[in-house]
């Protein structure tokens, strides 16, 4: 059974291509949710890229704890991202949207 | 020709549902939708022989950040105001932009000739490994990882707490 019947430029070109869709959910989205989803897409398409180049080079654990600790930080931006938002939304009269937290006197 | 059938289909099932997670007008479909391509991803982790990762992405992204933004798109949203998530009006100039930089990156990794592959013709499991890299080589990240996850939970408690405090102050 060959496993490597998929080459590493499709894999490369799949991370690409959800990485270019969580930077249009970035650029486009007025509310901060849709920017945080937007992040987690971009974050997934690079971790794709570590754990392809870690089994490219036969499995190099290098990559995949890279990866891993790339998890462990997205997880920390989520949740900080996230008080920060509840914060914006206590703070902008139930409203998440990112034009009016132009100002940083709240 | 299996392995290859079951990539093209998570590729086509992860694209699909990230399209919808950008494109959707409700930010409700949006979170739902990023349940498919997380669970996505976590498929192309074991496609390349990393069921540890795919794991980690499960409980992790799914069973964490994915729950905590659907928590928090329930709380925020507005169900009478489904305007309220529109899109930004200057989307072509965008979409050009992204487009055209999607089409650098994809050119980059077709044109560039990798080192010959070496990755073995199994599957194994790669717990020992990244378990033995974390505890040794990578003792350091690991730690200061750690340290960094202290620091974001008090910094979201402390972020989360202040305005709720402001807030029963001024009533």
């Amino acid at each position: 059974m060959n496993l490597t019947a998929i080459g590493l430029e499709h894999f490369l070109v799949f991370a690409a291509a959800l990485f270019c869709l969580g930077l249009v959910c970035l650029l486009t989205r007025r509310t901060a949710i849709g920017i945080l989803m937007g992040i987690e897409l971009m974050i997934n398409g690079a971790n794709i890229n570590l754990v392809a180049f870690a089994h490219h080079r036969g499995n190099d654990p290098a990559g995949q704890v890279f990866a891993l600790l790339a998890i462990v930080m997205a997880a920390i931006e989520a949740s900080v991202a996230l008080a920060i938002l509840f914060a914006l939304f206590r703070a902008l009269d139930r409203r998440i949207t990112i034009d009016e937290a132009s100002t940083l006197r709240g | 020709m299996a392995y290859a059938f079951t990539f093209y289909l998570v590729v086509a099932v992860t694209l699909l549902s990230a399209g919808v997670v950008v494109f959707s007008r409700r930010i409700v479909y949006s979170a739902f939708s990023l349940l498919f391509t997380l669970m996505g991803v976590a498929v192309t982790y074991v496609l390349l022989s990393d069921d540890f990762m795919a794991v980690v992405q499960l409980l992790l992204y799914v069973g964490g950040i994915l729950v905590l933004i659907l928590f928090a798109v329930m709380l925020t949203n507005r169900v009478e105001d489904p305007g309220g998530s529109n899109l930004a009006r200057a989307r072509l100039p965008i979409l050009a932009a992204v487009a055209a930089g999607f089409g650098a990156m994809a050119l980059a990794a077709v044109g560039t000739v990798w080192p010959s592959a070496q990755a073995p013709d199994t599957f194994e499991p790669a717990t020992s490994r990244i378990g033995n890299s974390l505890l040794g080589a990578y003792l350091l990240p690991f730690e200061m990882v750690s340290v960094l996850l202290l620091l974001g939970l008090v910094g979201a408690v402390v972020v989360a707490r202040k305005e709720c405090r402001t807030e029963g102050d001024e009533e």
